[in-house]
């Protein structure tokens, strides 16, 4: 009997994986004695991270998409139906076709949404550039706007932690060079009692913000956003005025998640070392699917890839999976239109962004031209 | 609460935030509370001597309840109680 991998969503996690486990165990899918399968919910696998470039007509929706099956090593099965139903005490995934795939081992890699509907008004009266209709009809309000007050609000759990600060600086930059930056009143909004999570990049902003002219309201958690009066306001009870609101609404992880019973709001409960789902023994979570305390970026999913693909061909080969998740991600972060730095920490080494430059900038620029590489498993 | 009892209580959920540094401890104390029911207590883990403080700060100021916090070695275990909607 052939072994049976199945892997459900498509993204960076669900592709790196049945790609590196396809290159790894290519002798047994050659025999017969190993299926993998990938279970997608849409054609096109969309590179998140343009958006942030999108927002400024820096990146056109083409540039940022590609069809999955052809990302996908040809050995890998690919199915076009959502996953609608996970029973981990059968191992069964119900899609919506009304096909059951049973399998050996299985990896949720469905990862995480912007749910503004979370915060009352925040679909009415706010923006955001998280996802592709809602960043092109900001990138509108922002080409019209002509002056006024801007607010920047975060909700929780959100993934890409660095975005809210990039797009702050690249808008200083970007209303610079439309010649109206001195009447754009900008407030970057953060929910805890410093700029960032990340104590140094909190620290980085301090003393960055002001040179930018971008104020700061820090302790700031969205309660409210009131559509006709133009405020949004805080638990903390503090209500700001604004012409154009951009949130980073709080996230939400897959409805199959959540309605199989997997994790509150879609996200599963995880080991931070092994990557099982806790109380499973071949059930693997990657990337923004997880509950765990960690940044939702792509290269955290990336790298717990590395690990998964090591630990699944490790069991099916030998029944070991002795391979541990060290916590690491790496993040660039744009300082601006034309400079960057990054960040790399894990769970044992903080971060320590190093000095912007324009070299960094360039590197991420080519980095989101041959992303391609890494769904692919080559980089 | 004292540190016997405290050590008496069955949280709700437990976050581990050890060795986190992003999104952070406050940041994951924050989001439990919103997400869990009302009544709910919450533990959080936390390796950064700068929670005990920040935490009971952000309670007091959306009153919510701040239960105490336990020493451990190297870290915290802080409680929170949900006691309103938010
Ligand atoms: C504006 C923006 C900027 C970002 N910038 C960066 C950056 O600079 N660096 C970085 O590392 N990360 C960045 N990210 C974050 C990154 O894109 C995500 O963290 C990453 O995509 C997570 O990978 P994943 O595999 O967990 O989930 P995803 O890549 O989101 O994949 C999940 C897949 O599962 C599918 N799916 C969901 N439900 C089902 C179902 N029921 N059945 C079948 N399929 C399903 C989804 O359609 C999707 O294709 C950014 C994100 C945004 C929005």
């Amino acid at each position: 009997m052939s072994k049976r991998v199945v892997i459900v969503g498509g993204g960076v996690g669900g592709t790196i994986i049945a790609n590196l486990l396809a290159k790894k165990m290519r002798p047994e899918l050659k025999k017969g004695e190993l299926v993998i399968d990938v279970v997608s919910d849409k054609p096109e696998h969309f590179y998140q991270p343009g958006l942030l470039y999108m927002l400024f007509g820096l990146k056109h929706h083409d540039e940022l998409v590609r069809n999955e099956k052809d990302l996908l090593d040809p050995m890998v099965e690919l199915h076009l139906h959502p996953a609608v139903k996970i029973d981990k005490d059968k191992n069964e995934v119900h899609l919506k076709n009304g096909v059951v795939m049973k399998y050996d081992i299985l990896v949720l890699a469905t990862g995480s949404r912007p749910a503004p509907e979370m915060i009352p008004g925040l679909k009415e009266g706010g923006n955001w550039f998280y996802e592709v209709d809602a960043c092109l009809k900001l990138r509108h309000e922002l080409v019209n706007f002509k002056g006024g007050k801007i607010v920047l609000t975060v909700g929780l759990p959100h993934k890409c932690p660095v975005a809210p600060f990039e797009v702050s600086y690249m808008l200083d930059d970007w209303f610079k060079q439309r010649g109206i930056r001195d009447k754009v009143d900008y407030t970057y909004t953060y929910p805890i009692g410093r700029l960032h999570g990340l104590e140094p990049l909190a620290n980085f902003g301090a003393k960055t913000f002001p040179k930018h002219g971008i104020n700061t309201e820090t302790l700031f958690n969205m309660k409210e956003v009131d559509p006709n009066k133009k405020t949004v306001t805080s638990l903390e009870g503090v209500t700001l005025k604004y012409d154009i609101l951009i949130a980073v609404p709080p996230h939400k992880g897959a409805q199959v998640i959540e309605d199989s019973g997997l994790g509150q709001n879609g996200f599963v409960p995880t080991d931070k070392f092994t990557l099982k789902m806790e109380g499973s023994t071949n059930i693997y979570v990657v990337g923004d699917t997880t509950n765990l305390p960690i940044s939702k970026a792509g290269s955290t999913a990336h790298f717990e890839s590395d690990v998964i693909v090591e630990n699944i061909a490790s069991e099916l080969r030998d029944g070991l999976t002795p391979f541990r998740y060290d916590g690491k991600v790496f993040c660039f972060i744009e300082t601006g239109m034309t400079k960057a730095t990054y960040i790399m920490f894990d769970y044992n080494t903080p971060p320590n962004p190093v000095t912007p430059s324009a070299l960094i900038h360039w590197f991420k620029l080519t980095y989101n031209k041959v992303y391609w590489l890494t769904p692919m498993g080559i980089l | 609460m004292t540190e016997e009892e405290l050590k008496q209580i069955k949280p709700t959920v437990t976050v581990d935030a050890r060795g986190t540094y992003c999104p952070g401890p406050l940041m994951e104390l924050i989001k439990e509370v919103r997400q869990q029911p009302v009544g709910s207590v919450i533990e959080l883990i936390s390796g950064d001597a700068g929670s005990a403080k920040d935490v009971p700060e952000w309670l007091n100021k959306v009153k919510q309840e701040f239960l105490g916090v336990i020493p451990g070695e190297g870290f915290w275990k802080i409680y929170a109680k949900k006691v309103k909607d938010m």
